[in-house]
């Protein structure tokens, strides 16, 4: 259970190799020991060692974006201890957009992954928290999803899409004591990343962490990282088409 | 047996934090209570009262919460000998009003009137004269219990000594208290015989609640949270007894229950930037100058339930909400209580109270020989959940405790660590609860329940 301090007892990472993620956990072990649930791929390949240090203690469950079928039975994993307080949905590619534009295969792999993928794990854990009664869910969209932009659509797409349905199911929890938080951060350094050109407003994963964990203890719907992209991204949204074809 | 309707509707405790979502049921007679448990799902069910806990003791997310308020019949009443048997929901405020003008009062009290007899019994709530009577279940002559498994039975603090001791503190976990008999004391007057009293610091207040308390029926100090240094402890001793006839004067009606104007807190009305810094400042520093040694006439009301004459007092913290730290120390702990009194200055304090406990009672009980301070905090005080974890690191090493009741924050693992008869309770409660129907928000925080 979260408590009256905001603190967090039972945290499920899809995507448990993030490095979002792994910054976000950092950064909640400050207040305490957690248990860290990661879901990923391949998880025994998780270097978890700095985590562990910090007071976490983890928990490692097979986890496929794409194989949406079998996310029912992840989320039973999960869910078979004690209650969650945090699911964070952290798993993404960036795919190449050079490639993915003209590779119908590799293009529906990334939507996939990102929307697809995303889309179930965000049902299932909507529905595991209604039951549960509490707790947040953090989706990791980002500021591409806002304007389609010619150097990144693909990746861009897949995340406004997640976007868009996030924002949905935080209508239909209105009611409930369930927190759904969208998280919009600019350019990340990370390894996801590596290699590409960095974009004005760009951020660290550690950033990132500590918005997230400042938004779920204040239960802000809408977080962006930093907190001026979202003007960024009205002027963005607000550009005629042809300057976004460089862009 | 009958289906009662649910409203899933978010609750909270009285401090406004952590809240949850469950589905509530209002039965207006104990008859429709063992349907609620039977229908118990995954998520299970326990009872709530008039929602005074501060933490999620009364708050079951996801699963049944039973709100007993409509459970509230006074069944008996002996004048002569002052026996009363009441339904769980009767609140302590309505058995004042029936029972005063005979003559008759609470054998123990908390510092509210807006809590009900079973939520004082599963909580074993004490008040001002717990250094001489003890909590409130020490009073309870019988209670009818509805077991989680639906059986209803009557348990006698001698003959069912386990289960009643098991029930008494065990945070509605052993199952539902449907009625209880209470024993109450005989009062000649309403009011209350008050001597007030200035203690400079800790070692003052210690020594006079060590030499003198034993003197009063009732006892407790108000601390001033900010004084510091040879300050440190600073505060106002009030401490008093039930005015007898001769105390008040002869021509008026000795046993009215005279209470005062009732104000209260409109949603969304904030007083939180005046409960730090300065304005708090000026208020402790007011309220122990203005504070006059020797004797004075109060009503009950005055004496035990001030703050409930501002109704909702509890928004004043305003949306991110408060709680309340109550520790105890055991006698010769006074370093520690030192210590803890010292980390809490810099925290801004609310409102501070100490006194001393008698015996404990029961294996999950609170009190016990020694110093209980109880510290209001608003949750917007930085860095206050570790704060809190050192305290409960000092509390524990002195072979204290904190009041899970009241609790909405500590850490599982100091769980077994204060409470060293944890087990022995344990197992009567999975006894009584093999398929684990009684749960709430805080027996899953502390996993108080295997």
């Amino acid at each position: 259970m979260k408590d009256a301090v905001g603190r967090i007892q039972r945290v499920l990472v899809l995507g448990g190799g993030s490095e979002i993620a792994h910054a976000t956990l950092a950064a909640l072990l400050e207040d305490g020991p957690l248990t860290a649930i990661l879901a990923a791929r391949r998880p025994d390949e998780l270097e978890t060692a700095a985590l562990e240090r910090s007071g976490a203690s983890i928990e490692r469950i097979a986890f496929d974006a794409r194989a949406t079928a079998t996310h029912g039975d992840v989320f039973e994993r999960a869910f078979s201890g004690a209650d969650i307080d945090l699911v964070l949905i952290a798993f993404g590619v960036l795919g190449d957009q050079q490639r993915d534009e003209r590779d119908a295969t590799t293009t529906v792999e990334v939507a996939e992954t990102n929307f697809v993928g995303a889309v179930s794990a965000l049902t299932h854990a909507t529905e595991r928290l209604r039951t549960q009664g509490h707790g947040t869910i953090v989706v990791l969209s980002s500021i591409a999803g806002q304007r389609s932009r010619r150097s990144n659509y693909v990746y861009g797409a897949t995340k406004a899409g997640l976007d868009a349905f996030a924002q949905g199911v935080q209508l239909a929890l209105a009611d409930e004591e369930v927190h759904v938080m969208i998280v919009r951060p600019g350019f990340v350094h990370t390894r996801m990343t590596a290699g590409l050109k960095g974009a004005p407003f760009s951020v660290s994963a550690a950033e990132v962490a500590t918005a997230i964990v400042e938004g779920a203890r204040n239960g802000t719907p809408v977080v962006w990282v930093p907190r001026k992209l979202r003007w960024v991204a009205a002027v963005l949204r607000a550009l005629p088409a042809p300057l976004l074809r460089r862009a | 047996m009958t289906t009662v309707s649910r409203e899933r509707r978010k609750l909270h405790g009285w401090g406004r934090t952590a809240g949850s979502v469950a589905n509530i049921a209002a039965p207006g007679s104990t008859d429709e209570l063992a349907a609620l448990i039977a229908e118990a799902g995954q998520r299970g069910v326990i009872a709530r009262g008039l929602g005074r806990s501060y933490g999620d003791v009364a708050q079951n997310a996801g699963g049944v919460v039973i709100d007993m308020r409509g459970v509230d019949r006074l069944l008996e009443f002996d004048r002569a000998s002052g026996l009363v048997t009441v339904e769980a929901g009767c609140s302590l405020d309505a058995l004042v009003d029936a029972v005063l003008a005979h003559g008759w009062f609470l054998p123990v009290t908390p510092g509210t009137s807006a809590v009900t007899v079973g939520g004082a019994i599963a909580c074993d709530v004490h008040g001002k004269n717990h250094h001489r009577d003890g909590a409130f279940a020490r009073h309870v002559r019988s209670l009818e219990l509805l077991t989680p498994e639906g059986e209803t039975i009557t348990v006698d603090p001698e003959q069912q000594r386990e289960l009643f001791e098991a029930t008494a503190g065990g945070l509605g976990l052993t199952g539902i208290v449907t009625r209880a008999t209470l024993q109450l004391v005989p009062v000649e007057t309403a009011s209350m015989l008050v001597d007030t009293e200035r203690a400079a610091n800790l070692d003052v207040l210690l020594t006079r609640l060590t030499s003198t308390d034993h003197l009063f029926r009732y006892s407790v100090a108000w601390v001033d949270g900010r004084a510091r240094g040879a300050a440190l402890g600073r505060s106002v001793l009030l401490r008093g007894d039930h005015a007898t006839a001769d105390d008040v004067p002869r021509d008026t009606d000795r046993l009215l229950r005279a209470r005062g104007r009732r104000l209260s807190v409109p949603p969304h009305l904030s007083a939180a930037p005046f409960l730090r810094g300065r304005p708090l400042n000026a208020f402790n520093e007011l309220r122990y100058r203005r504070a006059r040694s020797g004797k004075s006439i109060e009503t009950i009301d005055q004496f035990f339930y001030p703050l409930d004459a501002i109704g909702n007092w509890n928004r004043l913290y305003g949306a991110g909400g408060f709680l309340q730290y109550q520790f105890l120390v055991p006698f010769g702990a006074e370093d520690a209580l030192r210590t803890l009194l010292e980390s809490f200055t810099a925290a801004q304090p609310v409102l501070v109270v100490l006194k001393q406990f008698g015996e404990s009672f029961g294996p999950l009980g609170f009190p016990a020989p020694g110093w209980t301070v109880a510290l209001d905090l608003a949750t917007s005080v930085p860095g206050l959940a570790r704060l809190l974890d050192d305290a409960d690191e000092v509390v524990a090493g002195a072979g204290g405790r904190v009041y899970l009741a009241k609790d909405s924050r500590l850490r599982p693992d100091f769980l077994a660590r204060m409470y060293p008869r944890l087990d022995e309770w344990r197992q009567v409660q999975s006894t009584l609860d093999p398929e684990g129907r009684m749960q709430h928000d805080l027996s899953r925080r502390l996993q108080l329940v295997r």
